[in-house]
């Protein structure tokens, strides 16, 4: 046994000396990343061996790679051996006991939303002991699932039920040396979402990860794969329109989609992660890697996503065109208020015939809020007739705000026809006055304008989500003018 | 209604209006007329409250209430009105949605219940039909893409939605062919009520063949020149704004108490 081993063998058994499932204290590794920090969460998670040999592979490959400087936001480094890499299942003794103990400021911002009495209580991360309707909803709903065939679980559960299709397809979208972050996620990722839509198969509901049962807590590295089997068709919901309660400083998420032929995911992300104080301090660094390939022809890929929370945002929901007569869209909202900073877009990658792609962009920027939208489009030399469109939009608040747009186009074949429109405008003083001067507040004016901004990008949220969205954007706001 | 009292207001560092004084009592139709930077939009402007404007000295009485302590949206709710010379234009928000919010943050204020969807478009087509303008409009994100005609229309059918108590209409006769402004106009006289005034701004004596004022003013280097009846506008049309300025300065007049 080599030394490494051993030593992890001695912690493990430490560990449950100590009575790992009760106490927090023991269940947590020691801060600091290495192999043997790698190793341990794989055990812990009872993981087949490839996909330890997975994780270490991408662990090797993180170790020579830099975090990306080309980003246009700014923080302090990240000490990597400062992160606690694994310490679920969480108990959430840590958190305050009762609403009492919460920060009022979120609990406005939650009353403001609309959001059930009971519900604020676990987003706001106060120990619950009590059982919630939702998990009887979450039941049901697996069983009608099922029936379909359709698998909707946690990463982990589908590590041990199907490892088959993990092997199949876990970094096929995203490969571990993608880059630094992703890199991190595939050596430590904690747990997520899992989805197969068999084929032939048009999933009832929308999928949301408000519905799966154990989705608290997935953690700071959190892992997504979703595939659509040919002639399939899903629209799946990730996040929340509350702010949600968050320890972890450093997010780094890879969501990876696959499309077979024919069929269609449809993704929708609203985000709003603790963005900070009104100074920037303590907001969540959300460096995530989402990509979707259109493997299959005529498969289709939409990302949506609203993204108003976190201090730092560093995203490019991208898809690969891979498949003749694939279809690629991304729409976007992004808002960065007071010390925010996003640098957010796309990657439309066409590779087969006959490809199209659409990109909508819409970012609003308020108080010392720093954004960039940053997107690629490329048209490889197979790609014939490839098309793109792309719309680009910015909207200030304020004189202290900023917005860069860095669009780059590559295109290698001659057939390819891709348009670049973008704007850049400040919300008007003529408009304030005007809807004021009809009885708004500045408050709903800012709003009604923002949300008119905002109204391509919302109409392809699913019905509820869009509400949502537009009462958070209206939240989100307040006191940035005037 | 309204009782200006010697104001003084400058935009920047630069003095606008240098003593106005005018009074404007329930159900008139006041018109103010003058050449181009007389200061007839600062006026309009003052009276709405838009905050480039600086008021140095004077008062306004508004139904007993200093006008001038309140906010734009609180101005508007206790019922002043300003019909824009340039309607703006606020992509991706329908019409009719801004309509529906407006009226029923006004009426909310006001106490009373706040409209639904049915109810408010049934009151809305109704009086898009005084102003012969087409449902679609509706629709339509505010004033874009919308003619020039089409956007004046859409002020007035604002107007006769949030029925104002004092309706400032800020040269809404400008860029309207003599159709749209017999349409315009129409619209207007039928919200005209003994418990409405109205203050007409504007450069031409064309809007008042169509719109009879009760009293005429003439605007000019920030002072009212010259108070009268309607008579006082074809006098003008005759003669130019030259006329006034050979005589008028200094002369501080007001009507209409």
């Amino acid at each position: 046994m080599s030394d490494s081993a051993s030593t992890l063998e001695a912690i493990i058994s430490q560990e449950y000396q100590h009575g790992f499932e009760t106490s927090v204290e023991a269940d947590a590794l020691p801060r600091g990343l290495s192999e043997d920090t790698v190793r341990m969460i794989s055990a812990k998670k009872n993981e087949p061996e490839f996909l330890l040999e997975w994780r270490l592979a991408a662990f090797r490959r993180w170790l020579d790679m830099k975090p990306p400087e080309w980003a246009s936001v700014h923080h302090p480094p990240i000490d990597y051996q400062d992160i606690i890499y694994y310490s679920a299942p969480k108990s959430q003794k840590d958190g305050p006991k009762s609403l009492d103990e919460v920060d009022p400021e979120l609990l406005k911002t939650y009353e403001k939303l609309g959001i059930p009495l009971h519900e604020r209580a676990i987003l706001a991360g106060v120990a619950v002991d009590a059982v919630f309707d939702s998990v009887s909803v979450a039941t049901t709903f697996k069983d009608k699932l099922a029936e379909k065939g359709i698998i909707f679980c946690s990463f982990s559960e589908a590590v041990q039920e199907h490892p088959e299709l993990v092997r199949q397809y876990l970094g096929s979208v995203v490969p571990v040396q993608d880059n630094f972050y992703a890199a991190l996620n595939s050596a430590v990722f904690s747990d997520g979402s899992f989805v197969y839509i068999p084929p032939g198969v048009r999933c009832p509901m929308e999928l949301s990860t408000y519905f799966r049962i154990n989705a608290k807590n997935t953690g700071q590295f959190e892992r997504t794969l979703i595939i659509a089997d040919r002639d399939s068709y899903v629209s799946y919901l990730e996040g929340c329109t509350a702010p949600m309660r968050d320890e972890n400083q450093l997010h780094a998420a890879v969501v990876e989609l696959v499309a077979l032929e024919n069929a269609q995911i449809k993704y929708s992300t609203v985000q709003n992660w603790y963005p900070g104080d009104k100074e920037g301090r303590g907001g969540i660094y959300n460096f995530v890697t989402k990509r979707g390939d259109c493997r299959g022809a005529h498969s289709k890929i939409s990302w949506t996503q609203v993204e108003t929370g976190s201090a730092i945002t560093w995203k490019y929901p991208s898809v690969i065109l891979r498949g003749d007569h694939s279809v690629g869209e991304f729409y976007s909202v992004a808002l960065t208020n007071h010390r925010q900073q996003a640098d957010t877009g796309t990657k439309m990658i066409h590779m087969g015939k006959n490809t199209r792609s659409t990109i909508i962009s819409k970012g609003i920027s308020a108080g010392f809020g720093h954004q960039a939208y940053r997107g690629l489009v490329r048209i490889a030399r197979a790609a014939q007739n490839a098309r793109n469109y792309t719309q680009c939009d910015s909207l200030l608040l304020g004189d202290r705000c900023a917005a860069h747009t860095f669009p780059y186009i590559e295109v290698k074949n001659a057939s390819a026809k891709v348009e670049h429109e973008a704007s850049t405008s400040r919300i008007g003083e003529d408009q304030l006055f005007f809807c004021r001067q009809r009885g708004l507040t500045m408050e709903d004016a800012v709003s009604m304008i923002v949300n008119g901004f905002c109204k391509e990008v919302f109409k392809e949220l699913p019905m509820e989500f869009a509400v949502e969205a537009q009462k958070l954007l209206g939240v989100s706001l307040e006191g940035s003018v005037g | 209604m309204l009782i200006i009292k010697d104001l003084h207001a400058s935009v920047g560092d630069k003095p606008i209006l240098k003593g106005i004084n005018l009074t404007v009592n329930a159900g008139e139709v006041h018109a103010i007329m003058g050449p181009n930077g007389s200061g007839k939009s600062t006026l309009s402007n003052v009276l709405a409250g838009r905050e480039n404007v600086t008021v140095t000295s004077g008062s306004i009485e508004y139904l007993g209430q200093d006008l001038l302590a309140l906010e734009v949206e609180e101005r508007a709710r206790a019922g002043v009105f300003l019909a824009f010379q340039y309607p703006v234009e606020i992509p991706g928000v329908g019409n009719v949605y801004l309509l529906k919010a407006a009226l029923n943050a006004q009426r909310k204020h006001r106490g009373l219940p706040e409209l639904d969807a049915m109810e408010f478009l049934a009151l809305v087509k109704d009086k898009m039909k005084l102003m012969e303008m087409n449902e679609s409009m509706l629709y339509r994100a505010v004033n874009e893409g919308f003619s020039g005609g089409e956007k004046k229309r859409n002020e007035i059918l604002q107007m006769a939605v949030l029925e104002p108590k004092l309706a400032i209409l800020d040269e809404t006769d400008s860029g309207l062919d003599i159709d749209a402004l017999k349409i315009v106009a129409n619209g207007v006289n039928s919200l005209r009520h003994p418990e409405r005034s109205m203050i007409l701004v504007t450069h031409y004596q064309r809007l008042l063949d169509y719109i009879k004022p009760d009293y005429v003013h003439v605007l000019a280097a920030g002072r009212i020149v010259r108070s009268g009846g309607p008579e006082l506008a074809h006098e003008l049309e005759k003669q130019g704004y030259a006329w006034i300025g050979n005589e008028g300065s200094g002369q501080e007049v007001s009507s209409g108490s």
